[in-house]
């Protein structure tokens, strides 16, 4: 069973003497690793609920209040949405190719392969940025001067109510933005890693860190995956 | 009875990562161009139907639960999900019958 | 009474190093534990004092001694305060904490340092609290209630709401290094059938915290938004729903409750059958209902909102669920009972505060059904009859399972006996003065008084005051024990390896144990509670 300890006669001074990396209450390296992956697919549950909570204050606002909802979804960048989807896709394959150049080794690329999920992230974020200073300008953004009569007038048979709407955009903000706030926790963290990295702290053995980072990273891409649809995808179908 | 367990890693080709990531490309423009076809009610399932294929080929190979041996890993992303399955199912279900009758 | 120090020459946990940093960067689960025991007892203190202060102002049906908004502060800051830095954290993090990793074979937890973090998160948001209170105390309730929490009140929501958003963090830490320790640091030989039942609890437990303390965090987030943003998704004036508020806030503190009690049950599991010196009765099934427990309790979380305008049909759902959920916490009480069954019972202090414990609590446990009886909660919703229940389970059950625990493992935790007179007279005192407390809240919430009423009509006075009057009697019953366990570190008798002649591989370590627990990880060969195979602890331990 891979959830037991090692040896159970060796003292466990003794194990403990040519690794490095392994800490003293575990028994072998095997173990920590093990270890380190379980707790990360657990935190990444606990994120999977604190999204969640969201997702179902949207799920019952959504069935409220569809027109807002749908108005709101169109006056989203259906362009903006589509190439931060990609763009993630593509720092989720840096990701997992960084991943594979740790196992084998392969410290040059490995660096490389961070910096570029780094760069990617980064690219997401200044893409939303103008997304957001988009929806400033266009009073969108609950209380910065929030109007949706824009989308009152542009949908006159749909009977929006303004303040249906800011609910849409109060939740749009509320996800994004915790969204996005993952993601810049994401990018530092990929920083320390590329620095680790960069001083050769990784080999095939040990490169666990490397491994549970990506994993939390991949869990930001999915959300954004289901944000996508929901958000800006949520009536297109019109001219 | 107290043995090493050599968590042995599957090492993937490069190619096999690249070929993932086109599928999830293609699959991001197949749901942004499905969004502007009129399926009525059914726009909103394909979209999360295609975004469910998505996220799963991520868990799946991104994350590589299809080559764990590790059965928690499976169990605790099906128990979340499930968790949060009943958060909406049972909130929904509130919201949904009332009125009724 | 030996007066000398605990083994000068043993090196322990306690005096493997000393000074300040030794303990405030300590990643050694045990001192962290103890870290965890200072802190919760204080904020159990100022639980405590706005207890006092509410109970002194109902001693009179006129509003008195406070004005109404102040007494508003007062029960949603006892509250807060109890349920969140007290009850949540209390078994999880002192006992679960010292002797999980014992139990098991383990030499510590499986995250130390996030361990460590957990408690410098509680304590952060501890000091959060505190600077709420004294800026003015936050009165919406400890239920955040929407619109008034997000829109109304002009107390201080956001700082408690942020506080109590940051305590969560410490929870989901906690919850999150105890499940990774049972799957991946067990002992050989410690196969998951022969996990004390303690830990199965706590494993319950810890999937609660998981899962559940996320939905309060970002539902506290939305309050803050709402309140400082003014967005509207609560209020109804603007097409928000303040019913939605109370879906995501009771889908986590539902199980909160059952965070509360699993680790109490847990503490209970041990303790009866070491004082009936006989096996647990029906191992699986304690098992299996602790997980029952823990995942029956995610689908009852309506059952707070009868009343709140949820559809007649799922008010029915969740009636029946509610139902459902008391079938495993009755199945442990049978078990607990059936152990005793042709045992040798002992009344030691640990088995009167189990004794208590299970009368308690099944009272408590029995009124929730008639809570969950839809015509039944018309009319004691929002009473005092509410209050009564939940107080049964919360304090006459987690808070004895919790002091329980604390003199069970006393000796193991100090090194030192507590003094076995003082500990069964200040149970005894508990018990009394939490029944004179609370019983006549019973009936006073069923003849109509509401609760977080700060003046009531003449008729309810003679209730309150009988409540008041045990309230002084439980504090003089929860001062005892601090004093005589305090006065024990010092004069107490030094305690052998296994003063209860318990089975469990944390008594297989010295008195206190040293600071990696085993020198040799454990090989189990046996299976849990062979109490067949124990010799009877010595009269003398029991007869000081």
């Amino acid at each position: 069973m891979s959830d037991r300890a090692g040896t159970g006669t060796t003292p466990l001074a003794v194990e403990h003497a040519d690794r490095a990396e392994l800490r003293h209450h575990f028994a072998d390296v095997v173990q920590q690793r093990n270890a380190a992956s379980l707790g990360m697919w657990w935190f990444l549950g606990t994120e999977i609920m604190f999204f969640g909570g969201m997702f179902c204050g949207y799920l019952i606002y959504r069935r409220a209040y569809f027109p807002e909802f749908a108005a709101g979804s169109i006056s989203l960048n259906l362009l903006a949405g589509t190439l931060n989807t990609a763009v993630l896709i593509c720092s989720s394959l840096t990701v997992a190719l960084a991943v594979r150049a740790s196992q084998l080794g392969k410290r040059k690329q490995l660096v490389n392969l961070l910096l570029a999920t780094i760069f990617f992230g980064v690219c997401f974020l200044v893409v939303k940025g103008f997304e957001w200073r988009k929806e400033y300008t266009e009073h969108h953004i609950p209380t910065f001067y929030f109007s949706a009569q824009d989308m009152v007038n542009k949908h006159p048979n749909l009977h929006i109510d303004p303040q249906h709407a800011k609910i849409f955009f109060s939740l749009y903000f509320a996800l994004t933005g915790v969204h996005a706030l993952h993601m810049i926790v994401g990018i530092g963290i990929f920083s320390v890693i590329t620095f680790m990295a960069w001083r050769g702290k990784f080999n095939p053995e040990y490169h666990t860190p490397v491994e549970i980072a990506g994993l939390y990273w991949h869990f930001v891409d999915i959300v954004w995956i289901y944000l996508f649809p929901l958000l800006y995808l949520i009536d297109r179908r019109g001219p | 009875m107290a043995e090493h367990t050599e968590q042995s890693e599957h090492i993937m080709s490069s190619g096999f990562y690249w070929l993932i990531w086109a599928i999830l490309i293609g699959a991001t423009f197949l749901t942004a161009w499905i969004a502007t076809i009129d399926l009525g009610r059914f726009n909103t399932v394909v979209a999360l139907i295609i975004a469910t294929c998505k996220a799963t080929i991520v868990v799946l190979f991104f994350m590589h639960v299809k080559y764990t041996s590790e059965k928690m890993t499976k169990a605790v992303l099906i128990a979340a999900v499930f968790w949060l399955l009943l958060l909406l199912v049972l909130s929904l279900a509130d919201y949904s019958t009332r009125y009724a009758g | 009474m030996a007066t000398a120090a605990v083994s000068t020459e043993r090196k322990n946990y306690l005096n493997a190093e000393y000074g300040i940093r030794s303990w405030l960067l300590t990643t050694d689960h045990k001192r962290i534990a103890l870290l965890y025991l200072i802190s919760i007892t204080f904020f159990f203190f100022i639980g405590g004092f706005f207890a006092l202060l509410i109970r002194l102002e109902l001693l009179t049906p006129a509003g008195d001694l406070m004005t109404a908004d102040m007494y508003n502060k007062a029960f949603t800051m006892h509250g807060q305060i109890m349920v969140f830095f007290f009850l949540i954290p209390s078994i999880p993090a002192v006992l679960g904490n010292f002797l999980i990793p014992m139990m098991i074979g383990a030499k510590d937890l499986a995250f130390p340092r996030i361990n460590l973090l957990s408690w410098y998160i509680y304590i952060v948001a501890g000091i959060l609290y505190l600077h709420c209170l004294v800026s003015g105390g936050v009165d919406t309730g400890w239920t955040f209630y929407t619109p008034y929490s997000s829109l109304f009140s002009n107390t201080h929501v956001v700082e408690a709401g942020m506080s109590i958003f940051v305590v969560g963090f410490s929870s989901i830490l906690t919850g999150l290094n105890f499940v990774v320790t049972v799957h991946r640091m067990r002992a050989p030989g410690m196969t998951w059938s022969r996990l004390p039942l303690f830990v199965w609890s706590h494993y319950a437990t810890s999937i609660i915290m998981l899962l559940g303390t996320p939905i309060i965090a970002i539902t506290l987030l939305l309050v803050v938004l709402e309140r400082t943003l003014n967005l509207g998704i609560f209020d109804p004036s603007r097409g928000g729903d303040p019913v939605l508020f109370q879906h995501l806030f009771w889908f986590y503190s539902h199980p909160a409750v059952y965070i509360m009690i699993l680790p109490s049950m847990a503490v209970i599991s041990e303790i009866v059958p070491c004082f009936s010196r006989k096996r647990v009765f029906g191992y699986n099934f304690i098992a299996a209902s602790s997980i029952a427990i823990a995942a029956i309790g995610f689908l009852v979380w309506a059952h707070h909102m009868f009343v709140a305008g949820i559809s007649l049909y799922s008010a029915l759902v969740f009636s029946f669920l509610s139902f459902v959920v008391a079938v495993p916490s009755a199945i442990k009480v049978f078990n607990w009972t059936a152990t005793m069954y042709k045992g040798s019972v002992s009344f030691s202090t640990p088995m009167l505060y189990a004794f208590g414990f299970i009368g308690l609590f099944t009272i408590g446990g029995l009124t929730g059904l008639f809570l969950a009886t839809l015509g039944v909660d018309v009319h004691v919703h929002d009473t005092y009859f509410v209050i009564a229940h939940f107080h049964y389970v919360m304090v006459g059950g987690a808070v004895m399972g919790y002091l329980g625990g604390i003199h069970f493992w006393w000796p193991k935790i100090s090194g030192r006996l507590y003094p076995e007179a003082w500990g069964r007279l200040a149970a005894l005192i508990v018990f009394l003065g939490f029944n004179l407390t609370f019983f006549p809240q019973f009936i006073v919430g069923y003849l109509g008084m509401p609760r977080r009423y700060w003046q009531y009509p003449p008729e309810y006075q003679v209730y309150n005051v009988l409540s008041t009057a045990g309230a002084s009697i439980l504090a003089v019953g929860y001062l005892l024990p601090m004093v005589y366990l305090l006065w024990s570190l010092r004069y107490g008798k030094v305690a052998p390896d296994n003063p209860w002649q318990a089975t469990g591989l944390e008594w297989r370590t010295p008195s206190p144990p040293p600071t990696f627990n085993f020198d040799e990880t454990p090989v189990v060969t046996w299976e849990a509670y062979e109490y067949g195979d124990m010799p009877m602890p010595d009269e003398v331990t029991l007869e000081r």
